[in-house]
């Protein structure tokens, strides 16, 4: 690894963590503006004295400043300890680290298809510039980018488990059946909606891209020095396409995991999949600060990785952009 | 003969100008007329109706009843209303917050730029989702929380626009000469970087309402925006998902669809508006 290269990532990653902590003050900020008392929503419909209530609000530390209690919050953090999530009376890092292994699950499935299925139909589309498979592929992705996950979502939903009763309205598992019991099928059976829908949603971006990368490429000088040598479109396309399409494509794909993370808010929510989306919605309904603000500390971390790795990646494939890394990179 | 041929041009009717002035045009008045229709509608229009429930689409309800007996037709102009409404809003201020940072940043560089750098890496960070329901909770729900959630999350890429835009100008050549003609930095700002900012800011906030309006329904879909009692399309489809299993397809499928034309509409006047701004795509 070259000294340019490891000084922009000590750089990249001080900025990273700059970011983060900006991010727990800006949540922490929001939720303790909210009008909402925690104390009402710890106690839900138990009524109990006024002292009694005077005693949770001082055991919380409630009636600290907010810069103290945020204070406390991050010590307790960095400690490992994220307080206790009052819709699910259990510790907020428990149950982000549940809900985040059903939302990898789901995300990674729909990051991975999308990323294929955008390639080849990015690569089909680029093969066939301005012909008919490419103004089917180009309007279609044009048209999906612009499409609601959650209609999609309710579409899918209508098709395939209500008219065709191929795949389970919704849920990871089937219902009333303890954990341990669960089959691997019968996860996949429930995984595959979802992921779906949540694929559509993302593929949109890397086929326009592919397509316009891979028409660079066919339209090039050394392509058509290829050709005259005599290569099939097949040789063309996996020789020369493909190894200058690939890297900047997985590259977009990284950059565009907080996309994937809002999609999957919404693809939870219409699938009832139980991962760490549409934990974010109960939390917020129920008003649980401490489960709000860890899932936005995670959410950051997540998307922070993902901009990390594309900036890596970034980096090797262009030098040029390591000198530089401005605002418009 | 130069204008001879100019004037031949223009009478043969349509040139390529004119046919992208006026799907702009046709455009605007869409959806002007959308959002005025859904304003102006009588609510008993689509006020509940038990003699008419769970009606499948007809020429008389075009697009079917709901369990109430509710037109879904007229709730949903009435919610696409509701959304340009807020869309507008929301992206108009969004673009102002873009204009403004974007131009400090590009005007004071240095520490400055590199504050409006972070804010815009510390918006990208967070999904916009999560901070639109942390938004949300913050101002106390309803439409305050939509609009001040979607306007204080959409500025990020106008900004970068607009920022890249100043820089470009001011070091152009006829910006330095006139600052060596001794020209006011108020005459350079009116004269040279308004007329030169303004065409892709407004494009840009054209380009915005689309997402705004997305965004809108999305939260509202998740139970975070407008109230359940208002025709916005965000709760449409969330009370849609309770009668999926029965059958009731159409109360999710047409609304969906209007929401989809309507925000490609707003696409289609973005774009066509560059490619009549920017005299190099214009060109091809």
């Amino acid at each position: 690894m070259s000294k340019g290269l490891l000084q922009y990532l000590t750089a990249t990653v001080l900025r990273m963590m700059a970011l983060l902590i900006a991010v727990t003050m800006l949540s922490f900020f929001l939720v303790h503006n909210a009008p909402m008392d925690p104390v009402d929503a710890f106690l839900g419909e138990v009524t109990v004295s006024e002292e009694q209530r005077a005693q949770i609000a001082e055991h919380w530390g409630l009636n600290r400043s907010p810069v103290e209690q945020y204070l406390i919050w991050v010590n307790n953090t960095l400690h490992g300890d994220m307080g206790e999530s009052l819709t699910f009376h259990e510790p907020v890092t428990k149950v982000l680290g549940e809900r985040f292994r059903a939302s990898l699950l789901l995300m990674g499935t729909a990051w991975i298809l999308s990323g294929v299925l955008g390639m080849i139909l990015g690569i089909i589309a680029g093969v066939y510039k301005d012909r008919w498979p490419d103004r089917i592929i180009k309007t279609f992705s044009l048209l999906l980018a612009s499409t609601p996950v959650f209609w999609i979502g309710l579409l899918v939903l209508m098709v395939f488990a209500v008219e065709l009763q191929w795949f389970p309205l919704g849920l990871a598992v089937p219902i009333g059946k303890v954990e341990s019991d669960v089959t691997w099928l019968e996860r996949l059976h429930h995984l595959v909606l979802p992921a779906l829908t949540l694929s559509i949603t993302g593929i949109a971006n890397i086929v326009l891209h592919t397509r316009q990368k891979l028409i660079d490429v066919m339209e090039s000088e050394y392509v058509l020095f290829a050709r005259a040598r005599g290569e099939s479109l097949k040789e063309l396309v996996l020789r020369h396409g493909l190894r200058n399409i690939a890297l900047p494509a997985v590259t977009l794909q990284f950059a565009s995991i907080s996309e994937l993370f809002g999609g999957s808010v919404l693809a939870e929510r219409v699938f009832s999949y139980p991962g760490l989306g549409s934990t974010a919605v109960v939390a917020g309904m129920h008003a649980d600060a401490p489960l709000l603000i860890g899932i936005a500390l995670f959410s950051a971390l997540f998307v922070f990785a993902g901009n990390l790795t594309a900036n890596i990646l970034y980096g090797v494939i262009d030098p040029q952009i390591r000198e530089g890394g401005g605002i418009d990179g | 003969m130069a204008n001879e041929k100019f004037l031949k041009v223009k009478s043969e009717g349509l040139n390529r100008r004119r046919k992208i002035l006026l799907i702009i045009f046709s455009g605007v008045i869409i959806l002007a007329g959308v959002c005025l229709w859904g304003i102006a509608l009588d609510p008993s229009r689509y006020a509940p109706n038990y003699e008419a429930r769970r009606l499948a689409p007809s020429l008389l309800h075009l697009f079917g009843t709901d369990n109430l007996g509710r037109d879904m037709f007229y709730r949903t102009v009435c919610g696409l209303s509701t959304s340009i409404q807020i869309g507008l809003l929301s992206a108009l201020i969004s673009s102002f917050i873009a204009l403004a940072l974007g131009s400090m940043s590009a005007v004071f560089g240095g520490k400055v730029d590199q504050m409006v750098s972070f804010m815009v890496d510390l918006c990208m960070g967070v999904p916009h989702l999560i901070l639109l329901i942390l938004i949300s909770i913050a101002v106390g729900g309803g439409a305050a929380g939509v609009i001040t959630g979607v306007a204080v999350t959409h500025w990020p890429n106008l900004t970068r626009v607009i920022r890249a835009e100043v820089m470009q100008v001011r070091s152009a050549q006829y910006v330095q000469i006139a600052r060596k003609l001794g020209k006011s930095n108020w005459h350079i700002a009116a004269k040279h970087i308004v007329p030169h900012v303004f065409p892709q800011y407004l494009v840009g906030l054209i380009l915005l309402f689309p997402h705004a309006i997305l965004h809108e329904a999305a939260i509202t879909f998740l139970g975070y925006g407008l109230p359940l009692d208002t025709p916005a399309v965000g709760v449409i489809l969330a009370e849609s998902m309770k009668h999926l299993a029965t059958g009731m397809w159409w109360l999710a499928f047409f609304p969906g669809i209007a929401l989809l034309l309507m925000t490609q509409l707003f696409d289609v006047v973005g774009d066509y508006l560059k490619i009549l701004i920017d005299p190099h795509s214009a060109r091809q």
